[in-house]
């Protein structure tokens, strides 16, 4: 469990980028912060692992503040992955994954053990292992950044917005894979983006931020769907168009969903059938 | 053609090849200035650089300093500190210069090395847990090494130049065949120790340029080609 107790933060400067913030993260979920760009969300989330300084308040984990541990040992104990996988350009595969490993003095021989077996975790071939990240693919590059992230099996994994820079395409595929991970996992995961398809399709627990990292609205996916505490929200999450707005119509050959433009998105089958896209009103594509 | 044949014949004269003034004896002193002098100024200016660099404080300073001190004229500087030290202190007085003149590309080398590093990899090697001192030696001083190596490369070119000149204040060196010869109007004999100069300069920029490129890291070339 991650706790924000009335955090505030201010750079030099002046700019005031986080307000009184405080939030429980709850441990082995995927709690997405979402917000547009200056809402403090990055600011948020590097202050867990002390890459930021909170200027008052603090941040614990599992009770204990974070201001009272070393920051490399802290930092080596939570996985960390960014937005341009922040690789090491020197590095080959192996050993930008093995990284922490090796900072936590573990051998070489071992170091390079467990990051092949996180390759295959992280769905990466092994002939890419001795290869530098300069000749990998964007998307290849995140999921190196993810292994990186969980070579040392942290228990908390932070993610600034790790699928950003990746084409839609390839974004789904990890976005996939990040949810299979954190079936088998099962990880206090806290992600940050600005896409709130993103933050529907992976969050377990959402949290809406505004101007200076102020709270808009916080819940599962399905109430802030169902209840958006305000128009902000409600815009936000595009509640009334398109795929958001669904109803149900009854048409010669059964019962479809159509969304507010009026296209069929899909068919809603009878009784409890497992739910399939387009049956519900989440972030489906 | 003559002077050229002329000045090939002035170098394969056994005259020049014995006594205190022989060829490998000059070489020997321009190389002995050289290699002390930039090893100073690698002691003074590197650390300094990387420091600069890796705190980001100073920047202006750094700035300042190699770009005005390359505009210092060796031969002025050279002549100013010979009278600031008295006749007798000559040779501390011209490797005070050749430390002074080395200084800028070292530091510049040392210091826009780190600074040429992505912010956002030095970022990720402090999220990942290293410490400042990992942080430097694991990627800044890898990453920077390149740039560092073309500043020892101008600076030892530098050094090697300005050498030449401080014949002219009695320090022996490949030089001193040149400004002996000016006043007794021995062409053979100037240009026989400028093609010298000429080849050392040359053979020591091919060697860093070697390093140079050896120094940059797999990774990084392999974006490069």
């Amino acid at each position: 469990m991650i706790e924000f107790r009335s955090v505030s933060k201010t750079f030099p400067g002046g700019a005031r980028a986080v307000e009184e913030f405080s939030l429980v993260i709850p441990a082995r979920r995927i709690t997405v912060l979402v917000g547009s760009s200056g809402s403090g969300k990055t600011t948020l989330l590097r202050m867990i692992n002390r890459m930021v300084e909170p200027t008052s308040g603090t941040v614990e984990i599992d009770g204990a503040s974070v201001l009272e541990r070393d920051p490399v040992t802290l930092r080596r104990s939570i996985g960390y992955v960014m937005q341009n996988s922040g690789l090491m350009p020197h590095f080959t595969v192996l050993d930008n994954v093995a990284t922490v490993l090796r900072l936590n003095g573990t051998s070489r021989r071992d170091a390079h053990a467990r990051a092949r077996e996180l390759l295959g975790t992280v769905g990466l071939d092994q002939s890419l292992a001795e290869r530098y990240p300069s000749q990998l693919s964007g998307g290849q590059q995140q999921r190196v950044g993810v292994a990186r992230g969980l070579a040392a099996d942290p228990n908390i994994l932070l993610m600034d917005e790790p699928f950003g820079a990746v084409d839609p395409i390839v974004r789904t595929e990890l976005q996939r894979e990040l949810l299979r991970l954190q079936r088998e996992l099962d990880k206090t995961v806290v992600f940050v983006t600005h896409d709130i398809d993103e933050a529907f399709l992976l969050g377990d627990r959402i949290v809406i931020l505004g101007a200076g990292a102020r709270i808009v609205q916080e819940g599962t996916p399905e109430e802030i769907l169902t209840a958006p505490a305000n128009d902000f929200v409600a815009a936000f999450i595009g509640a009334d168009r398109g795929k958001r707005a669904l109803r149900v119509e009854q048409r010669a050959h059964g019962t479809v969903v159509v969304d507010a433009d009026g296209r069929v998105q899909g068919t809603l089958s009878p009784e409890s059938a497992p739910a399939s896209p387009g049956t519900t009103a989440g972030g489906m594509d | 053609m003559n002077f050229f044949a002329d000045a090939i014949r002035w170098l394969a004269d056994p005259e020049q090849w014995t006594g205190s003034y022989a060829l490998p004896v000059l070489l020997g002193q321009h190389l002995l200035y050289t290699v002390v002098s930039v090893l100073i100024a690698v002691v003074i200016a590197v650390p300094t650089g990387w420091l600069i660099g890796h705190t980001g404080r100073g920047r202006e300073i750094a700035v300042a300093v190699s770009g005005a001190a390359r505009a210092v004229p060796s031969f002025g500087l050279l002549i100013l500190l010979v009278l600031l030290f008295g006749v007798l202190q000559v040779p501390a007085a011209a490797l005070v210069t050749f430390v002074l003149l080395a200084i800028p590309s070292l530091l510049a080398g040392a210091y826009s090395g780190i600074e040429a590093i992505d912010r956002r990899v030095l970022d990720a090697a402090r999220a990942v847990g290293m410490t400042p001192w990992q942080v430097f030696w694991k990627v800044e001083f890898r990453l920077g090494l390149p740039l560092l190596i073309g500043g020892l490369r101008a600076a030892t070119l530098q050094v090697i130049a300005t050498v030449t000149i401080a014949a002219y204040v009695n320090l022996g060196g490949l030089g001193w065949p040149i400004i002996q010869g000016i006043p007794l109007r021995r062409f053979d004999e100037v240009l026989a120790g400028a093609i010298l100069v000429a080849v050392l300069a040359l053979v020591v920029d091919l060697l860093f340029a070697v390093a140079q490129r050896a120094a940059v890291p797999a990774g990084v070339r392999a974006v490069a080609t």
